[in-house]
């Protein structure tokens, strides 16, 4: 792999969000207006309940690590989707460029987007509402790590789907994390979900995550082998994910839908 | 494989072009087919270095499917693609390094300015030194004053200017063009011609050239190659293949060829070509 044509992937979407504020404030708003509603909601609930549980860490938490999780995943698919916009990619796969090369270029776009929403939350959470995000401690890295394997594995499988199915098949890509939420559990234990969902849940890495982080902050740690187990099943993620991208790109040049690529192309 | 012909016009069965340095590109058998349909089917041709050659044909005839098939966004059905005989199938990096592309349906970026988009191509071909050689290219195609300039809102001819000069970015051994110039005005046509002709010569750049203006391919292309119904019709000199074929001018055996294919060649290479399909 080079370097030069990895750069050039994040530098485009550099150079896009740099001159068009539209697309800078989402990366902040949206983020920006969850942590305000649920940091209040949390606020609220600690002085309505009596059960002792820290609601600014464990709810307002959540809401941060899904946000970044889902932050994540939208970074790499947008920088397909620019691509796809664009109408690019007779242009940007004539060139040298390895599928490996895009796809890193991809990712390190997701990096730098969501490493932006991040701050913004850290931020807001810790003035607003005085969540202690790193009370959490040295797990707050597999947290993120984690978290932040699977979104890049979700963007990738993202923009596969849509250079398959064209460009339409983007409102299908919006709404994945949503459909993922009530199986991770992102606010209550997996243990109160019905045995199926749970079974679906122990496969989806963020529940590792959602359960050591209530784990944690509720003063009873993290399990070790849990976050091998989120570390493991992300990473087998992202393997599958590149290898169904890289399978569809040859699908596309094979069948003549990449040449042919463009908003028309929706069937 | 049919003999050569003493006019040097038309050769239905031309050689195919060996594996040889000279060559920017070979194409040996090149076919494509979707489902029943035969888009290419089974052409051989070769450019060499420094040559311009002419792809001509009418609308559907497979120029546009070749051209993809040289650029490695459509996969052929069958044949092999060599740039500076090196495999595209094989070794698809090494081998697109040497080529670059400007088509009037692969518009660049708009939502990126005329410097942003020379820089993200500049990058994505690893050129070295991408920063001097895109000053180089915004004086060459006279484009200094809209180098912050969105694409998008370009006039047509600025546009083009903008797609040769990212074409010629890597300083390919391979350019493909698909009509070039037919945003511009004649008289930017003219000087883009003639800079694409000098190039040629310069740098040894091998080119292939679509156009559907026949004064244009004649006077830029050093040999053409008409393509109907997927296959190579006749291949020649463009400024003696017209007499050869009982035409006027280029352009009315562009007409003739493009109305009735088959009746403009003589019966033994109708056999031939249906027998070895090229």
């Amino acid at each position: 792999m080079k370097l030069r044509p990895i750069a050039a992937i994040a530098l485009r979407q550099f150079y896009l969000l740099r001159s068009s504020p539209t697309r800078v404030l989402p990366m902040i708003a949206w983020v920006a207006i969850d942590i305000i509603l649920w940091g209040f909601i949390s606020r609220y609930l600690n002085t309505v309940a009596s059960t002792g549980v820290n609601f600014i860490a464990s709810l307002l938490g959540a809401v941060l690590f899904w946000d970044f999780f889902t932050r994540v995943m939208q970074g790499v698919t947008m920088a397909f989707f620019e691509d796809v916009w664009s109408r690019n990619f007779i242009n940007v796969f004539a060139t040298p460029l390895l599928i490996s090369e895009y796809l890193t270029g991809l990712v390190l776009t997701g990096v730098t987007t969501s490493l932006v929403g991040l701050i913004v939350m850290l931020v807001l959470a810790t003035w607003l509402f005085g969540l202690s995000f790193f009370s959490l401690g040295l797990p707050l890295l597999p947290f993120l790590l984690v978290l932040f394997l699977f979104g890049i594995a979700l963007g990738v499988l993202a923009s596969a789907m849509v250079l398959r199915l064209g460009p339409a098949s983007e409102w299908l890509v919006w709404p994945i994390p949503a459909l993922l939420s009530p199986f991770v559990g992102v606010f209550y234990p997996l243990a109160v979900l019905p045995a199926w969902m749970r079974v679906v849940g122990h496969v989806l890495p963020p529940s590792y995550i959602f359960e050591n982080m209530r784990s944690v902050v509720g003063g009873h740690g993290y399990s070790g082998s849990g976050l091998l187990i989120g570390t493991a099943l992300a990473l087998l993620d992202i393997l599958l994910a590149a290898w169904l991208f890289t399978h569809i790109y040859r699908y596309a040049v094979r069948s003549g839908l990449l040449a042919r690529y463009s908003a028309e192309s929706v069937g | 494989m049919s003999e050569p012909d003493p006019a040097g016009a038309a050769i239905p069965g031309a050689a195919i072009p060996s594996a040889d340095a000279d060559y920017a590109l070979q194409a040996e058998g090149l076919r494509k087919q979707y489902g029943d349909t035969v888009a290419v089917d089974g052409i051989s041709f070769g450019v060499r270095a420094g040559e311009i050659v002419g792809l001509l044909g009418p609308n559907g005839a497979g120029k546009t499917t070749t051209i993809n098939m040289v650029l490695g966004v459509l996969q052929p059905s069958a044949g092999t693609i060599r740039i500076e005989g090196i495999e595209l199938a094989r070794h698809r990096s090494r081998a697109l390094a040497h080529t670059n592309f400007a088509a009037v349906y692969a518009a660049l970026p708009g939502n990126l300015t005329v410097y942003q988009n020379l820089r993200f191509f500049s990058l994505l071909y690893d050129v070295p030194a991408g920063a001097i050689r895109i000053e180089e290219l915004l004086v060459e195609f006279d484009l200094q004053r809209l180098r912050n300039t969105r694409s998008g809102v370009l006039s047509s001819g600025e546009q083009t200017r903008l797609a040769l000069a990212k074409a010629l970015l890597n300083r390919p051994r391979l350019l493909l063009l698909d009509e070039p110039t037919a945003s511009l005005d004649p008289s930017a046509a003219n000087l883009i011609r003639s800079r694409i002709r000098q190039m040629a010569l310069r740098s040894g750049c091998g080119i292939l050239w679509t156009s559907h203006n026949m004064y244009e391919v004649e006077e830029t292309c050093d040999r053409v190659l008409f393509l109907s119904r997927g296959r190579i019709l006749l291949e020649g000199d463009p400024q003696t293949l017209p007499q050869a074929h009982g035409a006027a001018s280029l352009e009315e055996l562009f007409i003739r060829l493009a109305r009735e294919p088959l009746a403009t060649e003589p019966p033994a290479q109708q056999r031939d070509r249906r027998g070895t399909p090229r």
